[in-house]
């Protein structure tokens, strides 16, 4: 099958790949440009375990093609932090025993990441249904949404005391 | 001197992070910075994909294979089928169960989903495009999906490669679609106690069909390299090294030249123990393309062909005096094994522990037989989240003792309570042949029914029963007990072994110079922590601080043999071995302390991470300048370094037990279930990582939530898989799951070298139950006895519905 250049954004850096137009931007993310951090749990999407952010919102990546990430702005777990300085939901899923076999983890964490600034300060019924999308079979979730709560609460803390040294 | 504080004994045990304490995980740094490297992630030079040709139907002749066209594709190196494999012998394969199964589809097909043909090519879509062009004629055969009818005079045979043989692995066959017979117990002596019973309670149990589905579905790349004559595979194996056995057994490829890795493991729960066809054909398309070859199942592959757990028909007779005290218990269960036996058990028990049926109740008779059959459905019976059969076992009892409490018009905590093995009974021997270790079942259960208020809770149930009946509300409460004995950690070489391999596990120390380790074991992580847990059981034997010891575990080439992680045996078997090697390594350090110190060995004793001179305590040597000394000195008799490995054979299983509530509230109308509580008493003897273990009891119990409620793997007649994707599989979403209560007991194991007897899997075998006798107490006033699970939405409007609650 002929192949065409798609041009996207991810984790900052602007990436030009050349794929056949039905390849899978899970498919271009993980064998293209070796961000094996999304997971493929059910190609259907219904595990979530495929999840980035694209032009600021969650995206299970495994069922849209990667042309339509044309020009798109991408987010995979690889580029929320750093091993130096991990994000706080990152950091506070470690905290909390968040994970277990870590297969749901990247696609959890970048749920997270959009949820908490869809609703920074939400309820444990409104992270449960913010997270529903993502399947795990290892936690029973009741560690996730902890690990969540405690990175809302970072997230405000680590705001405020921004806003306090501007101040 | 002063200026510088000696840190205090506890201080000292605190710095090692040992057992007990709830030692964040080593694993997360990587996992959540999307650094795991699970197969699907390994990416080698040249390598190319590999997919299967699967069945549509599910019983039928084979008549053509035209590959041609799929070959014509450009991208599409090679399609293999039964034909190519015949030469090397490999159509075919052992199974763990002593039967055999085909690798692609020799003359017919036996399930939907069967392997068919293997499609090679550049990549996924080449191979995809590939698949569809492979044409293959099928001539169809009648089907058999209901175990019950495959024993029939005229069922068609399935596994025509057997028809004629009378005695199968397991002894005698009566029925071609008849795959053994086992028993246990006592089978007279049972009949005449319930003939003789003054209450008998008579029920057919269904635990039903369904699969472990981890995450990360089965997959591994196969590479032969020519140059060495070594094959090197990376793969979802919970058992490597029985992988390289096997494979090695198979393959005719000598042991040595054959190198098992399984990197990070997705979840397992039982459904990677197995081998499947994808990794014989993935090994041979490496042999003759030359190149890598990587296969990976999609969702509905897996849903579909590789293990199933459960589908066991348990019809059971339990008998008592009118006072509730337990006389006997009865059991026939059919299993329905699919096309070929491929349980994942120890070759001595076909049906795996189920003769731990007797539960945690005194019961001095008892009889078990099984029947396996073949059926038109995937193979499997894996042990999902549970020791072999044991879920199923529990399940039973669990359900009889409901049962029987209700015909005898008792409570069934009362019931329990009554019959629960006493504290000094243990070591208990069992009606069907076990001796349970240790156990403090009143203990436990007087604790779970204080913690839930359980008197309370009746007569909150009793309110609601009025309302419902005044017409007030249309909701009824449920109220599930249970109480789990479990059998994990298998186990003795005695009576244990897979495919003749004794199931020990061993671990490897090696302590370097400066004073930290690398531990090595025969197990295989697949989101259980080891790397976390076993470095604590090591840090309190040998004094060095777990941050200070490296955990390796799942390549052959490296850790010392073992029979991997299943059946929860890791805890019970590996972490016995690593605790002996640990105490290896002491009694060697006390050597080289006592050259040190001048002292004879006796006058030495061990003080948390240091040898020190009994009676004075300031003439010490730490394990760390051990360490140092046995790399740089030259002591009489010792031999230089400092490691050590041991081969555990575990002297008896362990019996982890627990006691489990579930408060649901049900709406008659709509079957809709709302779980109010979850509480969760464990006892898996010494605790090594209370977080972990929390974590393990939320983990296990969401699948037992999962499984009783709404999961299965069901066929129509024509044995059409109903629920091969998870828009039909349910797995809960954080919305649907509760929030649980655990809490504990801590009975060690006496004969485990630390005394902790296994949890990831106590779960889901006391889960089940709960949820399931949730659903049948809150309707249990209206006469009903028994309902197949799972109890989904629809299931249970149809309880009401047939209880006439619809009015």
């Amino acid at each position: 099958m002929e192949k065409i250049n798609v041009t996207m954004t991810v984790n900052g850096k602007e990436e030009t790949l050349s794929v056949e137009p039905r390849t899978l931007l899970v498919h271009a993310l993980r064998e293209h440009l070796d961000y094996t951090g999304a997971h493929i749990g059910c190609s259907s999407s219904h595990c979530g375990a495929c999840t980035i952010d694209m032009n600021g919102k969650s995206v299970k990546s495994c069922t849209v093609f990667a042309p339509q990430a044309e020009g798109a702005e991408i987010l995979t777990v690889e580029g929320i932090g750093s091993p130096d300085k991990l994000h706080a939901i990152q950091e506070m899923f470690k905290e909390h025993h968040g994970l277990q076999c870590g297969y749901c983890t990247p696609g959890m964490i970048m749920r997270s990441y959009r949820f908490l600034q869809e609703n920074p300060n939400p309820t444990e019924e409104e992270v449960r249904f913010g997270i529903s999308g993502n399947l795990c079979r290892c936690t029973g979730y009741q560690n996730i949404v902890k690990s969540i709560m405690a990175a809302a609460d970072k997230i405000r803390d680590e705001a405020n005391v921004e806003k306090k040294e501007i101040a | 001197m002063d200026d510088v504080k000696t840190p205090s004994r506890e201080e000292r045990k605190s710095a090692l992070s040992g057992l007990g304490t709830s030692r964040k995980r080593v694993e997360d740094a990587r996992f959540t910075q999307g650094k795991g490297n699970y197969v699907d992630d390994i990416k080698l030079k040249g390598m190319l994909f590999g997919d299967f040709v699967r069945s549509p139907v599910a019983h039928a002749r084979v008549k053509n294979i035209d590959t041609s066209a799929a070959l014509a594709l450009p991208g599409v190196h090679a399609v293999l089928t039964a034909a190519d494999l015949e030469p090397l012998g490999l159509h075919w394969m052992p199974t763990l169960a002593g039967d055999k199964q085909m690798v692609l589809a020799d003359g017919k097909v036996l399930f939907q989903g069967q392997e068919v043909a293997f499609v090679v090519g550049d990549d996924r879509y080449a191979v995809a495009d590939g698949v569809s062009l492979v044409e293959v004629e099928y001539e169809e055969l009648p089907v058999v999906t209901d175990p019950f009818k495959a024993e029939l005079k005229d069922a068609p045979i399935l596994r025509e490669d057997i028809a004629d043989q009378k005695e199968g692995a397991h002894g005698a066959r009566r029925h071609p679609n008849h795959i053994f017979t086992w028993e246990a117990g006592e089978k007279e002596e049972t009949n005449k106690v319930l003939e003789e019973a003054e209450v008998v309670a008579d029920e057919m149990v269904y635990y039903h069909r369904t699969h472990p589905c981890p995450l990360e579905t089965c997959g591994c790349v196969a590479s032969m390299d020519k140059v060495n004559g070594k094959l090197t595979v990376w793969g979802t194996f919970q058992a490597p090294h029985a992988v390289r056995t096997v494979a090695s057994l198979i393959s005719s490829i000598p042991e040595h030249n054959i190198r098992i890795i399984s990197p990070d493991i997705g979840g397992g729960f039982g459904n990677k123990v197995g081998v499947y066809p994808g990794y014989v054909c993935s090994i041979v398309a490496s042999i003759v393309t030359g190149v890598p070859i990587k296969w990976v199942e999609d969702r509905m592959d897996n849903l579909m062909a590789t293990a199933f757990a459960r589908d066991y028909w348990m019809h059971g007779k339990i008998s008592a005096t009118k006072e509730g005290k337990i006389t006997g218990l009865w059991c026939h269960t059919t299993a329905d094994h699919g096309a070929f036996d491929a349980c994942a058990d120890p070759t001595k028990f076909p049906a795996g522990f189920m003769n731990i049926c007797t539960g945690s109740y005194d019961i001095p008779v008892a009889y078990l037989a099984v029947d396996g059959v073949y059926t038109n459905k995937a193979p499997g019976g894996v042990a999902y989240r549970c020791s072999f059969r044991v879920t199923e076992a529990s399940y039973f009892i669990e359900r009889m003792i409901e049962v029987l409490a209700q015909k005898l018009g008792m409570d069934s905590a009362e019931l329990r309570s009554k019959n629960f093995i006493k504290k000094d009974q243990f070591p208990y021997r069992s009606a069907l042949g076990w001796e349970y270790d240790s156990g403090d079942y009143h203990q436990a259960w007087q604790k779970a029914m204080t913690s839930v208020n359980y008197k309370q809770l009746r007569e909150d149930q009793a309110k609601q029963l009025q309302l419902f009946k005044d017409g007030k509300s249309r909701k009824l409460m449920g109220i599930g007990l249970s109480h789990f004995t479990e059998i994990v950690g298998a186990g003795p070489v005695k009576n244990c072994d897979i495919l003749g391999l004794g199931m020990f596990d061993a671990c490897e120390i090696r302590i370097h110079p400066t004073g930290s380790a690398i531990a090595r074991l025969g197990t295989i992580s697949q989101g259980q922590g080891h790397a976390t847990t076993f470095a604590q059981i090591l840090a309190s034997e040998i004094g060095i601080p777990a941050s200070d010891i490296t955990l390796e575990e799942g390549d052959t080439d490296t850790a010392p043999y073992g029979l991997g992680t299943y059946g929860s045996r890791s805890t019970p078997v590996a972490g016995a071995a690593t605790a002996m090697a640990g105490r290896k390594i002491r009694a060697k350090a006390q050597m080289i302390a006592a050259y040190l110190l001048e002292v004879h060995d006796d006058d030495l004793e061990w003080d948390v991470d240091r040898f020190s001179v009994k009676g004075a305590p300031e003439k010490f040597k730490t394990m760390k300048e051990i360490a140092f000394a046995s790399y740089n000195q030259a002591i009489p008799g010792v031999e230089p370094g400092l490691e050590a490995v041991s081969y555990y054979d575990p002297p008896n299983m362990t019996y982890p037990n627990g006691a489990y509530v579930v408060v649901m509230e049900i709406d008659v109308d709509t079957g809709v279930s709302d779980i109010k509580q979850v509480y969760a008493l464990d006892d898996c003897g010494t605790r090594i990582n209370p977080m972990i273990i929390e974590g393990q009891v939320h983990g296990g119990l969401t699948e037992a939530l999962a499984i009783s409620m709404g999961q299965e793997i069901s066929y129509d007649e024509q044995g059409n898989v109903m629920t091969g994707t998870l828009m039909d599989f349910f797995i809960p979403t954080a919305w649907e799951t509760p929030n649980y209560e655990t809490d504990y007991t801590e009975t060690p194991s006496p004969h485990h070298p630390i005394g902790a007897k296994g949890v990831g899997e106590s779960p889901n075998v006391g889960g089940v139950s709960a949820f399931s006798n949730a659903v049948h107490d809150a309707f249990k006033p209206f006469g009903l006895t028994q309902a197949h699970m799972p109890h989904d939405h629809w299931r249970v409007w149809k309880i009401a519905k047939d209880l006439g609650l619809h009015s």
